[in-house]
């Protein structure tokens, strides 16, 4: 057993073996801002497809394995591993204890990550190519037509998911027993509070996830009919099981970014958090109700009425707890003293378009309108709204607030802000035409597109392009930070900032809270 | 396509966008020629401008305290944090919101979802990747076809000027008659595919060993165009759909004509063929059919390589069969139902002549019918 | 564990563990099992174009180094405790970590179930014709007619894979004779009656055995608890039998259409998680007897197994109503 003052260890083993909180969210961010470029990358070529009608770089079967490796990679390699390292470095220090609950497994999670997606991208050097069936990977197209690198795509899922599972067992043992002595739950900081609430949902959802894939693995290697109509099963039973976790699984990314912007937004303000138990209330809400919502993905398929009319209404009323959120914010600006400093301007970015994404979220929601909305780029208009400017803007705020405490060094705020204006205007250039072409009728995961769509597809690439480099910035800025970034000492580093992690030094010690903290009797958060 | 063309085509377009772009495209659903179409406009409409209306409240106070809020102007901020009474007003307003939104949307999907009484009924069924309609005729004789993409792939492959309508052409559109009530029953062959023409307001998914219904009244005689819109592998993009709606005198000499080619197709298989119009015939085939998988020059791609192919090359019967049948659980369907006799003697000649394969076998109408049997 | 006691309320030091190379070696293993499975797998289905040959040796190897490095963690974390380095709140988060883990396995099996009952109650009507979802279906399937167990695959109602309307995926033949209560000859044969009986004994002696442990009462625990591991071998015999029989009497294999693919899915997770939990318990057992591990204040890792072993056990109370009866 350690000394407890002792510092990291030295070389590559400080991160192979390591059991701080600190070294793991750390591993995280990066692992995650990898597969963002990734990720990134992927829908580069897909812009560069679609910048012009006709097939000119890549052929249809390579275009669908962009699309596919696209969402995944975003989706379960750079939001949710982007926040679950901003829970491992913050949590402890939010709540002030020593480390996660179980550091040995916080270890292991992370680490299987990277050979999982390893594993996943491999799959593009393979006979009959990567997965090509979309995201949503639905049966039959990736059972008995997909190619034999599904097989790696499964347990690829598998892996990812068994990692999830671990990262959020963590943190909730984390949030319900680590908690310094006077730190009530109705204390802890939002952003604690969504993490609580998201890492339910994933404990509930992730093992569906693993449920569905482990079926398709049957179909196809063992000969089962879960999917084929002609032994019995039904393909929209996957579809059914697959947006079980699905649904859940857009409120997992998008709930930890509520968080941030919770504690963005009041600090930069220099007032409380308006309606923080409302707030509360309306995270446990939307959790509750993205459980029975489900098969708004799929008004499509054919449903009987009363099902449809069922998670129509169910759906809608999404909008009631999200709309208190934003209802919230909005006050909490109302008559604070604001200030528009680089994480703020992102926070202020992701209040706007988040909302606007959520709007057409309701659009969308309207059974009789999905039949017209379904499968158009109307629907991935909408859903970069939420997850891009909704979850990557939450989060690229997330790292300049805090990146201050964890390096003990500032970033450029100049830069931060040219940053910021780029990504804005860059992002809404790339998907507000978005709208537009699918209104007017262009389906998604399309290689080639007909006529009329050429215009505001070649914006659309120009804008995707200006964000994707926009972000180039982003990660100089940061580096350039950590390697010789302006020295900050001051504990609070930001004026309006409230919470246990604003007590500690900055940088913040290796090691924190080993003796917990003793919570004042006054409310933080009234 | 070289990096400066594509960079100045760029550069007019960023500079003329607003106006021009805006003024050429479609920006909005289109309430189409139905009823319902119209109907679904209508909600469409309300509810954007609902949420419009909601965003410029919400944005607009927001705007206020950017402006006027400032640390910069020196504002001090005020530390209120709670009212019970307006969170009480900001969660039941919405929800009287939501409830205003569901009536007529409740409505709407009654009338999307009221498939009874149909005066024809169309059985739709999805391959990848191209359509098959059949005419579900009361008295029997059903009129079915294939429908396959009619861009050319020079055009697609950028080697042509692409044309008007381009990937929104077929080589036989459906055909229906106006102010009819016509019932589609869709389907799918092999994976999930969906129909889709957004002009007549219907689009459903085309799950293989399920029928789902639908229907539409068209009002105006015209041409409306569709596309698949469920991923269905490599082709998705390229599975169109176009609808003729026609008066009802139309319509009927068009099924007359239709019943009058398959008695001629009939008669056709008995006729035998030269090498050459074989190889003609067969080539126009190859090129709508096998090409998407068996590539240009039966290099293979999605399906195996031909060029070279032991089967395309070897023993005849087993050729007719892969083509005929299909091979199970692989994306070589059965084309048995989908080719004439001609067409399928046609394209198994080609296939056994063409790519270097030279076997000079001629493969006759008469011999697939007779494959056929058995 | 002596400090615990006295601290209050739980706020003691809690034991951050130093750096350790557990979580990267079970990585390994854990990958190298995966991946190997793949390559078996793809061995198996895709043979001619994907023969690797060493498949298996890659799945041996990293499920060898993975059970390896379970084992030497639980064995470290074991160590830990011994040595009084885990404090009251440590151990509150061993329960936490396992209540959760447990519950996710939950959420793994509803999957199965919510399979079970939506083919049941909604696709097989479907595909008979019946219902709003499926009036047409007949078109497609005629002479299908839907009951549970099946009698028919919808496939065998319109003449075999050859006839079907949609492209043939495989050969689904119903079995013969299924497994459900319905289908038994005499109850006294009918395999999951006691199975259940044993399943649930074992319920019992698994708490008897805990009702020893808390009075100190070392033999009777370590009786009482192989009794319970003598139970749950028998039960994963008597399912092997059962899965013999299926196969080679009753013609019920993964290819009988719905039916068999729910049923080998439902029981075989099942099956599989009763050996875990039966594993588990064993070596509980012999830390209790080879190592007198256990107070009867301190037994976390029996407590978990035989939470383990509860939840399997109702699990299969839901599989005995749902597969085998109703
Ligand atoms: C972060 C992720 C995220 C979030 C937060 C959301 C939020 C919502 N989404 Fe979205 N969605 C996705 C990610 C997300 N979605 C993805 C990835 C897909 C596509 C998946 C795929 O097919 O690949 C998708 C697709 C999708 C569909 C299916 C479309 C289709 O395929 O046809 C639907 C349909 O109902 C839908 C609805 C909603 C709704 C109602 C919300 C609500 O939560 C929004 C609520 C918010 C507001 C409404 C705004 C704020 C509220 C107010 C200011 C109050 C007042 C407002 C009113 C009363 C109007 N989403
Ligand atoms: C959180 C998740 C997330 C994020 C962040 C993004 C980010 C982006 N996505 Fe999206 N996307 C999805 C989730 C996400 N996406 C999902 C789930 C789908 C559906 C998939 C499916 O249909 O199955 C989808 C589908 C999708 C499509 C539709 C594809 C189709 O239907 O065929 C498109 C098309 O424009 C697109 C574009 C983009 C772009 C331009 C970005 C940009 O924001 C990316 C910007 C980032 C970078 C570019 C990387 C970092 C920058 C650098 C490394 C610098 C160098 C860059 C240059 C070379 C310029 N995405
Ligand atoms: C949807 C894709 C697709 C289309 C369209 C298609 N094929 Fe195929 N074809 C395949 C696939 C996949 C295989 C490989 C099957 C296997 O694994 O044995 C194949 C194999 C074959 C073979 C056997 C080749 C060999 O050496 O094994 C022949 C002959 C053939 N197809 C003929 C045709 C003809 C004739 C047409 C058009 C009328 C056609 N195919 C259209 C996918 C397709
Ligand atoms: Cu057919 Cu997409
Ligand atoms: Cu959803």
């Amino acid at each position: 057993m350690g000394d407890h003052h002792h510092g990291p260890a030295k070389g590559l083993s400080r991160w192979l073996f390591t059991t701080n909180h600190k070294d793991i969210g750390t591993m995280y961010l990066w692992f995650s801002f990898a597969m963002f470029i990734l990720g990134g990358t992927f829908a580069m070529i897909i812009r560069a497809e679609l910048f012009q009608p006709g097939m000119q770089l890549v052929e249809p079967g390579f275009f669908n394995q962009m699309t596919t490796l696209h969402g995944l990679v975003m989706v379960f390699g750079a939001i949710m591993p982007s926040f679950v390292g901003l829970a491992n470095w913050l949590i402890p220090m939010m709540i002030g204890a020593p480390d996660m609950a179980l550091p040995r497994m916080n270890n292991w999670s992370f680490w299987i990550l990277p050979p999982g997606f390893l594993m996943l991208a491999s799959t593009l050097f393979m006979e009959g190519g990567a997965p090509a069936f979309g995201w949503t990977f639905y049966a039959p197209l990736s059972t008995t037509y997909a190619a034999p690198s599904v097989t790696f795509f499964i347990f690829a899922i598998h892996v990812l998911g068994i990692s999830s599972i671990m990262g959020s067992i963590n943190i909730i043992a984390t949030i319900m027993n680590m908690r310094a002595p006077g730190m009530t739950y109705m204390k802890m900081p939002l952003f604690v509070w969504t993490w609580f609430i998201t890492a339910f949902l994933l404990v509930a959802v992730m093992p569906v996830l693993a449920g569905a894939v482990t079926m398709m693995l049957m179909d196809i290697h063992f000969g089962t009919s879960f999917f084929s109509a002609a032994g019995g099963g039904d393909p929209v039973l996957f579809q059914h099981i697959f947006w079980f976790f699905g649904h859940p699984e857009v409120y997992i990314i998008i709930l930890p970014a509520f968080g941030v912007v919770s504690q963005v937004i009041p600090a930069f303000s220099r007032k409380p958090l308006f309606g923080y138990a409302s707030m509360v209330y309306a995270t446990a809400a939307i959790a509750i109700l993205s459980f029975v919502v489900w098969a708004h993905h799929m008004y499509t398929v054919g449903m009987p009425v009363a099902g449809e009319l069922f998670f129509m209404y169910a759906t809608m009323l999404i909008a009631v707890p999200t709309g208190v959120k934003v209802f919230n914010w909005v006050s909490t600006m109302w008559r604070g003293s604001l200030s528009f400093e680089t994480p703020m301007l992102f926070s202020i970015g992701f209040l706007v378009l988040f909302t606007i994404g959520g709007f057409t979220g309701l659009m969308l929601s309207i059974a009789p309108a999905d039949f017209q909305y379904h499968d158009t780029y109307f629907v991935v208009a909408h859903f970069h709204y939420v997850m891009v400017a909704g979850a990557v803007f939450s989060m690229t705020s997330a790292v300049y607030f805090w990146l201050p405490k964890w390096t003990g060094r500032m970033y450029n705020e100049t830069m931060g802000k040219v940053h910021f204006w780029i990504s804005f205007v860059g992002f809404n250039v790339t998907f507000f035409p978005q709208h537009f072409v699918g209104l007017a009728g262009m389906p998604r995961r399309v290689p080639d597109y007909a006529l009329q769509f050429a215009d505001f597809n070649m914006m659309s690439s120009i804008g995707a392009f200006v964000y994707g480099a926009s972000q180039i910035m982003f990660l100089y800025n940061v580096i350039a930070t950590i390697v010789s970034g302006e020295k900050v000492s001051d504990e609070q580093v930001w004026d309006g900032a409230e919470g246990l992690e604003w007590t500690l030094p900055t940088p913040a010690p290796y090691h924190t809270f080993e003796v917990p903290p003793k919570i004042e009797a006054t409310p933080a958060h009234g | 396509m070289s990096i400066k063309k594509s960079l100045m085509t760029a550069g007019a377009t960023l500079s003329a966008l607003p106006i021009a772009a805006l003024a050429q495209n479609q920006v909005n659903m289109s309430p189409g020629v139905t009823r319902v179409g119209a109907e679904i406009y209508d909600l469409h409409m309300l509810i954007m401008i609902i949420c419009i209306v909601i965003g410029i409240g919400v944005f607009g106070v927001m705007l206020y305290s950017i402006v006027y809020h400032r640390k910069s102007k020196g504002y001090v901020a005020s530390q209120f944090h709670e009212s019970t009474k307006v969170e009480i007003a900001w969660t039941v307003v919405p929800f009287l919101i939501l409830i205003g939104m569901a009536v007529p949307a409740t409505s709407t999907l009654l009338e999307v979802y009221d498939n009874d009484d149909a005066e024809l009924d169309i059985l739709v069924t999805g391959h990848q990747w191209k359509w098959r309609y059949e005419y579900l005729n009361a008295e029997g004789e059903n009129v079915s076809f294939f429908s396959n993409l009619a861009t050319p792939q020079e055009e697609i492959y950028n080697s042509e000027a692409k044309g008007e309508h381009y990937l929104l052409e077929v080589d036989e559109p459906l055909v229906i008659p106006v102010d009819t009530k016509v019932r589609f029953l869709i389907t799918a062959n092999d994976v999930i595919h969906s129909w889709w023409v957004p002009e007549i307001a219907v689009k459903r998914d085309a799950i293989p060993g399920f029928i789902n219904e639908a229907w539409s009244k068209v009002d105006q005689e015209g041409i409306y165009r569709g596309q698949c819109t469920e991923l269905c592998g490599s082709y998705h993009g390229f599975m169109p759909i176009v609808v003729h709606a026609v008066s009802q005198d139309e319509f009927q000499g068009w099924m007359s004509a239709k019943r009058a080619d398959k008695d001629a197709q009939i008669a056709a298989s008995s006729v035998d063929l030269s090498l050459d119009a074989l190889m003609t015939e067969g080539e126009s085939v190859y090129k709508t059919q096998c090409l998407a998988c068996h590539g240009g020059q039966g290099e293979g791609g999605v399906g195996k390589a031909i060029s070279g192919s032991a089967i395309a090359m070897g023993d005849l019967g087993v050729h007719l069969d892969v083509g005929i049948k299909g091979v199970a659980g692989t994306a070589m369907q059965a084309f048995g139902e989908q080719l004439t006799d001609v067409e399928m003697a046609a394209v198994i000649t080609y296939q056994r002549n063409a790519f270097g394969n030279n076997t000079g076998d001629v493969v006759q109408p008469s011999d697939v019918a007779q494959h056929k049997q058995g | 564990m002596a400090a615990t006691e006295h601290a209050p309320a739980g706020y003691e030091k809690y034991h951050v563990p130093d750096s350790s190379s557990l979580a990267v070696r079970a990585t390994v293993g854990l990958i190298l099992t995966v991946f190997g499975a793949g390559l078996l797998l793809n061995d198996m289905t895709f043979g001619e174009t994907h023969e690797s040959g060493n498949a298996k040796w890659v799945l041996a190897a990293g499920l060898v180094f993975f059970i390896l490095t379970l084992a030497s963690w639980f064995r470290t974390t074991i160590r830990e405790n011994m040595q009084g380095m885990n404090s009251a709140q440590l151990n509150h988060s061993y329960v936490l970590g396992m209540f959760w883990f447990i519950f996710s396995e939950v959420m793994f099996f509803l999957a199965f179930f919510g399979t079970l009952f939506y083919v049941r109650q909604l696709a097989g009507p479907w595909l008979a014709g019946e219902g709003d979802g499926g009036r047409m279906n007949g078109l497609l399937w005629p002479g299908f007619e839907f009951s549970w167990p099946p009698t028919i695959t919808p496939q065998e109602a319109v003449g075999g894979s050859d006839v079907q309307p949609i492209a043939n995926n495989g050969a689904f033949l119903t079995q013969d004779r299924s497994m459900s209560f319905a289908d038994a000859h005499h109850w006294y044969q009918w395999l999951p009656m006691w199975n259940t009986i044993i399943l649930l004994s074992s319920s019992f002696t698994v708490h008897i055995a805990h009702t020893a442990l808390l009075k100190d009462q070392r033999s009777k625990f370590n009786l009482w608890l192989g009794i319970t591991v003598a139970l749950g071998i028998i039960f994963v015999g008597l399912q092997a039998a059962e899965y013999y029989e299926a196969y080679a009497l009753f013609g019920l294999t993964l290819n009988s259409g719905i039916y068999g693919s729910t049923f080998f899915m439902l029981t075989g997770f099942h099956g599989f998680h009763v050996f875990m939990g039966m594993t588990m318990l064993l070596i509980q057992l012999i830390r209790s007897v080879r190592g007198h591990h256990f107070t009867a204040s301190d037994h976390f890792g029996f407590e978990a197994s035989s939470w383990y072993w509860h939840f399997v056990d109702v699990v299969w109370v839901f599989l005995f109503l749902f597969v085998y009866i109703l």
